[in-house]
């Protein structure tokens, strides 16, 4: 393989500059992409990585600077004027139609015709064989909507790649996939590469940067920090690149609290669901963290929506204080003073339109009811409050949250959970998204959470991350919780072999 | 794979429920007779409806189609009895117009991102302005072309004529039908009435489509306005008052979504036919007030919508 700066130059960048009201989100950035190199696109949440891509792709319009695409200079006009171009992006947001059938998604404006109709079968044909290169046997005649969220991002990945003559964008690609899938989107993308096709990835996970990346490009506030070929850069100064400043290594670790006992503050005995969760047994005590740990679809957010009465338990019983409860709807969760922010934040929960101040009340309006409004003053304390506890980057609290970042919206929306003063949370991937900063952040702030007496319920992919975090380990295979981990077998490599283990 | 067509399917279980009970108090519904006259006399509406639907599939709405009616009407009557322009002629001239009138809607709705509601009211007062403008009073047509094209006829066994009328309508739904399953163009409607924004991203010509889809509706709207200038024989400016209303309410009872992304043409066929039979059966009836044919639709709107609701509610959940 030869260096990567000695491969012709595919995409070149100059001066890059836009601006929004009050915000200077590209300030003369450059950028340049090599064929045949994956070169990953970094920096904390707000550092303007989304937006770089939504100019290059027409999205928005530049206020200055230059583009060249092979040496020629370029302006899209819009997205499809970017695709013509042979640049195909997978947008940070959800970006397909749940209305339309995979097929459709797949292959809409260039679907295969003949005399102006469409082929659908052979279209389908088309779009079968396309998945079978992710692995994914599924019916592309179904609507897009009836798949899983993993599965609906595998097309938007799929569909992206095969649109990309040259240039190929993934914006937090790997947001909801799990370990084997990005495995398989990994493979993908190297082949892609050998293909002299340039690649820009974004994403927050370090341990995929290192393992699939050539060169990186940090931003950080709007400008550029620096570009870098991975091979020798160390991790630490990776970080300290993106955030400006030293992350101390303990800040990822939390310090156990002293081992929680007492009655449990909520429990559940052989409470279950038929076809979603086999019945289970669980118990969190008051200042204590219960990790939930498994692959993607091993149950662990069906686990929590039954918790929280999203879903409805058709067995078991569950018990707050001792006393047995009925929970038949998130109404009764949220009277019983619990918590959950969704896994699913881009879709679940964002109101767009309404300011931060707005999202992160909403909750806790809700459960005083609406005819009593929180006073403006006390809103403004509380939407300040979180603003700065989770350092959500914004000029101010009046700002729609739809502008946001994307990594913003979802610490704004955790705040709206943390605003009800719950007793007992779940938490469904809280990290996932966040940048490095905003983690250790988040990681802290469960720590000072739980020393408060709060009762925590943690989903995460990530095991290094849970097993620093948790006091007890559920692990989940196939719809079943398989085993508790506790004390010092709590690690990333007893969870590991666990879920591996049969 | 049923779940998708469940809307479609509980509309025509209504439609021939509907029927049986009509059978069951008038045998002579069975007849070819009241099967063509029940084509012919809903032939405009049917094709109004087929625009609307597009118009509705993408998420919009166009309050505008009833006055493009009546404009087509006094247009025709103006332009072959006070002009002495060619019939057929003033047909083609006042389809180019309707299209121009509802592409101009549809770059409005686009470039300024105004809601669909508020232009297509705007461009309902214009054309029923435009029609006063051209005559306040109701002028006859007598050219002899229109007794032709309404003569022309296919006789069905049973003493039934399928009508010239009914075929335009049948037509019109045959042509939807293609262009909304089998073309680019129909995808695009759908996309837009999923997600605008995702559309766009994905790279859907968001502006040309709707521009297109205005420009169908009123085209559609002004060959429907033909249509019922051949019944009237006639151009009234206040003719067809009410007539988006019908409209929107045959589509949404023929399963589509009034939020758009999800329905289907043949489905809109029905719905149309579900009023044409509510109608048929009031005058069978004879006792019975003709507003209560708006006051059956009513309902059933209403039911439609319920339903609707608790459909994609459940398939909600379901994910
Ligand atoms: N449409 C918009 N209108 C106004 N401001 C915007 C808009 N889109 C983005 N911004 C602002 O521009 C800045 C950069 O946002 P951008 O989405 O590019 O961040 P990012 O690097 O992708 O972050 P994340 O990792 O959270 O996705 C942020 O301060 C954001 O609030
Ligand atoms: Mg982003």
């Amino acid at each position: 393989m030869q260096p990567a700066t000695e491969r012709a130059q595919l995409l070149e960048i100059r001066g890059l500059t836009k601006g929004f009201p009050g915000v200077q989100a590209l300030d003369h950035v450059d950028f340049t992409l090599h064929a045949g190199e994956i070169h990953g696109l970094l920096g904390e949440n707000g550092a303007g990585k989304s937006t770089l891509i939504k100019v290059l792709t027409g999205v928005f319009r530049r206020d200055a600077g230059t583009i060249r695409l092979d040496a020629q200079e370029i302006a899209a006009r819009d997205p499809a004027d970017a695709l013509s171009l042979g640049i195909g992006t997978v947008y940070q947001e959800v970006n397909l139609l749940p209305n339309l059938s995979v097929a459709e998604n797949l292959f809409i404006g260039r679907q295969p015709h003949r005399f102006g109709l469409v082929r659908t079968g052979e279209m389908r044909r088309r779009a079968s064989d396309l998945l079978a290169g992710y692995g994914l046997d599924i019916d592309v005649a179904d609507p897009l909507g009836s798949f899983s969220v993993a599965v609906q991002q595998i097309i938007a990945i799929a569909r992206a790649v095969d649109l990309s003559a040259k240039v190929l964008i993934l914006d937090e690609p790997t947001a909801s996939l799990d370990a084997q899938e990005v495995e398989t989107l990994f493979g993908i993308l190297q082949r892609l590469k050998s293909r002299g096709i340039g690649i820009v990835f974004v994403t927050h996970f370090l341990d995929q940067v290192y393992a699939l990346c050539d060169r990186i490009t940090v931003l950080r506030n709007g400008r550029l920090v620096g570009s870098r070929p991975i091979v020798d850069l160390p991790r630490i100064e990776l970080v300290s690149m993106m955030l400006g400043r030293e992350l101390a290594a303990e800040a990822l670790h939390r310090n156990h609290c002293t081992a929680v006992t007492g009655e449990p503050l909520v429990a559940f005995k052989a409470y279950g669901k038929k076809r979603l969760v086999e019945p289970f047994d669980l118990a969190v005590r008051s200042g204590e963290v219960v990790g939930l740990a498994g692959l993607l679809g091993s149950g662990r957010t069906e686990t929590a929506k039954l918790i929280f009465g999203i879903e409805r338990a058709d067995s078991g019983q569950a018990f707050v204080d001792g006393k047995p409860v009925r929970i038949a709807s998130p109404r009764d969760a949220a009277r019983l003073r619990f918590g959950f922010t969704p896994e699913d934040r881009k879709t679940e929960g964002i109101v767009a339109e309404l300011s931060i101040r707005e999202n992160i009340i909403l909750a806790l309006q809700a459960q005083r009811g609406w005819l009593q409004p929180l006073p403006r003053s006390k809103q403004d304390e509380i939407a300040n409050r979180f603003i700065k506890l989770l350092d959500i980057r914004t000029p101010d609290a009046e700002k729609p949250i739809g502008l946001l970042s994307g990594g913003n919206q979802q610490k704004a929306l955790l705040a709206r959970w943390l605003a009800t003063e719950p007793r007992f949370l779940i938490l469904d991937e809280p990290t996932r998204g966040i940048d490095v900063g905003a983690h250790a952040e988040i990681i802290r702030l469960i720590e000072r959470l739980c020393e408060d007496g709060l009762a925590l319920l943690v989903i995460s992919s990530e095991l290094e991350e849970i097993a620093s975090y948790s006091d007890r380990v559920v692990v989940l295979r196939d719809r079943q919780h398989v085993r508790e981990l506790s004390g010092s077998d709590v690690s990333a490599d007893t969870i590991m072999t666990t879920i591996a283990s049969h | 794979m049923t779940r998708r067509h469940l809307p479609v399917l509980i509309t025509l279980a209504v439609f021939i429920v509907g029927y049986l009970i009509c059978l069951a108090q008038f045998p002579s519904f069975a007849s070819t007779r009241v099967i063509g006259n029940l084509l012919t006399d809903n032939a405009f509406l049917g094709i109004v409806a087929v625009g609307m639907t597009f118009v509705i599939l993408s998420g919009g709405i166009d309050l505008s189609v009833g006055s493009v009616i009546a404009f087509t009407g006094v247009f025709l009557a103006v332009a072959i009895e006070r002009y002495g322009l060619n019939p057929y002629l003033a047909f083609l001239l006042v389809l180019g117009i309707a299209a121009l009138f509802g592409a101009g809607m549809g770059l409005l709705i686009h470039t300024f991102q105004i809601p669909a509601f508020i232009v297509t009211l705007a461009g309902m007062f214009l054309a029923r302005g435009l029609c006063f403008v051209l005559t306040t009073d109701s002028i006859p047509i007598n050219a002899p072309a229109y007794g032709q094209i309404t003569d022309i006829a296919v006789s069905l066994p049973g003493g039934g004529r399928l009508t010239f009328i009914a075929m335009i309508m049948l037509a019109t739904f045959g042509a939807g039908i293609v262009l909304a399953h089998y073309t680019r163009f129909g995808a695009n409607v759908y996309a837009l009435g999923g997600n605008r924004a995702s559309a766009e991203l994905m790279g859907v010509p968001v502006g040309k489509t709707t521009i297109r889809i205005y420009m169908l509706s009123s085209f559609l709207a002004a060959l429907a306005g033909i249509v019922f200038s051949f019944y009237t024989s006639a151009g009234y400016s206040l003719a067809a008052t009410g007539v988006e209303l019908d409209t929107i309410a045959a589509v949404v009872i023929g399963g589509t979504l009034l939020t758009g992304g999800y329905g289907t043409i043949i489905g809109t066929l029905v719905g149309v036919l579900i009023q044409g039979l509510i109608q048929t059966y009031i005058t069978f009836e004879g006792t019975l007030s003709s507003w209560w044919t708006k006051i059956a639709i009513g309902a059933l709107l209403f039911a439609f919508i319920v339903l609707q609701r608790g459909l994609s509610a459940a398939s909600l959940r379901a994910r």
